[in-house]
């Protein structure tokens, strides 16, 4: 009878392994069940793949390089953006109005475990989207060296632990309606403005000035970079290790469980 | 009490801004035994219950939960939680949550035999967007248990239930106090205290103005109560003018009258005669019985909060 052997430490819980695996699944089948977030996720940019690569009535300044090598980066950045920071802004903000992230701290998943499982459901929504487009992009003759996909890969970690705190951080201060239209609006504007799809080097003097110190600039940029050449910069990285820590720290004041 | 309380609450106080929603409230609960919280709307049961659960920080007192401080993670594989607001993810299927919840622990209930207790498979294959308030609140229980706590906090478990689900859950729940574990719950329906509280705790602004069993409240009572029901409304006036000084009429909202003071049966006399002169028929008279309500709005009056 449990309520009687008043000693059980955490013995009652399950294992960690096996409590941050279970939330990760459900929080993964949310985002899969989620229509408008598997296409942001995954839908958008495929089609902006294809679009962009075969659709030659669109400009773009290749350098001498070929279509899907300037757009498959971008793409593959902006896929990144929008699983780290608009699927859980939107996701987390809703859960918190609905009481949900206060029911879950209650069980032995806790609010750490809660946290981590939205992390791990975003990196396999990642690996999902990821391998769709790079098979997509190969389809459409894009040729990546396995050393410039390690390095995406790393960025690709570095962008989402800026970006999912940055969603962390709208979602755990702004109202749930607020936040759907922010973590919209921001997608957008970052991956036209910010130097995600569109590189830093054609976008207008001001902003091109600007969106290498953002994490959406140092993300494409770095991508870019690591798919092309083979080699990262450390600008980038370190741009995006700097907003990381510094929008952790930002979420780690400011959330708001209720 | 031989064995430790299972919850101890001692000078609870929770501020919001200027204002003392919970205001030195004390209030202890036992293994094996079912406390009810009752109170008004905004008497502060929830903000007392969710300081216990960790999720609020109290602003002043010392709350002990199982021996420990209220955070502490140990407490969250033995203690079981259902919010007033529920707290389900509103996408999932109802299936789904409670086998997610119960996954969380090392031994947890069998969900089959909760699903059934609660009538879950009716719609467990609905996501909780869906569900009817009466459906949530079950599933909401059923992930309150599934953990097999010794401890529980049910934060209006009954609410919105009809009378097959209220049934279930307090079956349920008397089970649960049966076998040991310690079930804290708030509610406003007196019938539903005076059903299953083995220990009752009254809070009006933030403070407790009653404690005891269901009897020694109903007993410690100022007076008895009469209440009278009739077909037709009742003419009040008529009803005070026959009456003696000192026994007080009031009407409720569900139109019963109620009479306090020590009923002779020559009031009894006058009373129906009053209402036979009246041509209003008597559908229901019990005399001198109180029920919980009765020593709830005499503890909490009847203005509306
Ligand atoms: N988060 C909050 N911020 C500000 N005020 C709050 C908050 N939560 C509760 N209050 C106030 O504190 C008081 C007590 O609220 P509480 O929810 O504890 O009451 P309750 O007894 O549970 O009421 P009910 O029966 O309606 O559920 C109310 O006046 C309420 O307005
Ligand atoms: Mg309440």
């Amino acid at each position: 009878m449990s309520a009687l052997d008043g000693t059980a430490g955490t013995a009652g819980a399950a294992p960690v392994a096996r409590r941050l695996a279970a939330q990760t699944r459900f929080e993964l089948a949310a985002v899969l069940r989620n229509g408008e977030q598997l296409m942001v996720t995954i839908a958008l940019p495929l089609v902006a793949l294809v679009v962009l690569t075969s659709a030659t009535a669109i400009e773009l300044s290749t350098h001498g390089r070929s279509r899907v090598d300037v757009v498959a980066p971008g793409v593959l950045a902006f896929a990144v953006l929008s699983a780290a920071f608009t699927s859980p802004a939107i996701a987390t903000a809703f859960d918190r109005r609905n009481g949900v992230l206060r029911l879950l701290a209650t069980t032995p998943l806790g609010r750490s475990g809660l946290l981590a499982g939205k992390v791990l459901a975003v990196l396999g929504v990642q690996l999902l989207s990821g391998t769709v487009l790079v098979a997509a992009g190969v389809a459409l003759g894009w040729r990546p060296t396995a050393l410039g996909l390690v390095e995406a890969a790393g960025l690709a970690v570095l962008g989402t632990a800026a970006f999912v705190a940055l969603a962390l951080l709208v979602a755990g201060t702004l109202r749930a309606e607020a936040v759907l239209a922010v973590a919209n609006l921001v997608l957008v504007a970052l991956a036209l403005a910010g130097g995600v799809l569109v590189p830093v080097a054609d976008l207008p003097g001001p902003l091109a000035a600007v969106a290498p110190w953002l994490p959406s600039g140092a993300l494409g940029e770095g991508l870019r970079a690591a798919l092309t050449t083979g080699a990262v910069p450390a600008a980038p990285v370190l741009v995006l290790i700097g907003w990381a820590g510094l929008l952790a720290a930002a979420v780690a004041r400011t959330f708001r469980w209720d | 009490m031989p064995t430790p309380a299972a919850l101890e609450v001692t000078d609870l106080v929770k501020t919001y801004g200027s204002r003392r929603a919970v205001d030195g409230l004390d209030l202890t609960a036992h293994h094996g035994r079912l406390t009810a919280v009752l109170g008004p709307n905004g008497a502060g049961k929830t903000s007392t219950i969710e300081c216990c659960e960790g999720l609020r920080t109290p602003d002043g007192g010392t709350v002990r939960v199982l021996g420990l401080a209220p955070d502490d993670q140990r407490l969250r594989s033995r203690v079981g939680v259902m919010l007033q607001d529920g707290g389900l993810p509103t996408a999932a299927r109802a299936g789904d949550v409670l086998t997610h919840v119960a996954a969380m622990y090392a031994r947890p209930r069998d969900v089959h035999e909760l699903r059934d207790r609660l009538g879950l498979d009716a719609f467990a294959r609905t996501t909780v967007r869906r569900l009817s308030g009466g459906q949530r609140q079950r599933l909401a229980l059923a992930c309150a248990l599934v953990g097999d706590p010794e401890l529980v906090f049910l934060d209006e478990p009954g609410a919105g239930l009809d009378p097959q689900a209220r049934a279930a859950v307090w079956a349920l729940v008397r089970e649960l106090r049966d076998r040991g574990v310690a079930v804290v719950l708030t509610t406003h329906q007196m019938d539903e205290a005076q059903a299953l509280a083995d220990d009752v705790v009254v809070v009006d602004h933030g403070r407790v103005v009653a404690r005891g069993s269901v009897g020694e409240l109903l007993t410690g009572a100022r007076h008895t109560t009469t209440r009278l029901r009739t077909r037709e409304p009742a003419p009040l006036e008529a009803v005070r003018g026959a009456l003696r000084p000192g026994l007080e009429v009031r009407a409720e909202p569900d139109g019963v009258l109620t009479l306090t003071g020590d009923l002779t049966p020559q009031d009894v006399h006058r009373l129906t005669g009053a209402l036979a002169q009246e041509g209003v028929l008597v559908a229901d008279l019990t005399v001198g019985v109180r029920t919980l309500q009765d020593v709830f709005l005499e503890l909490t009056g009847t203005e509306l909060r």
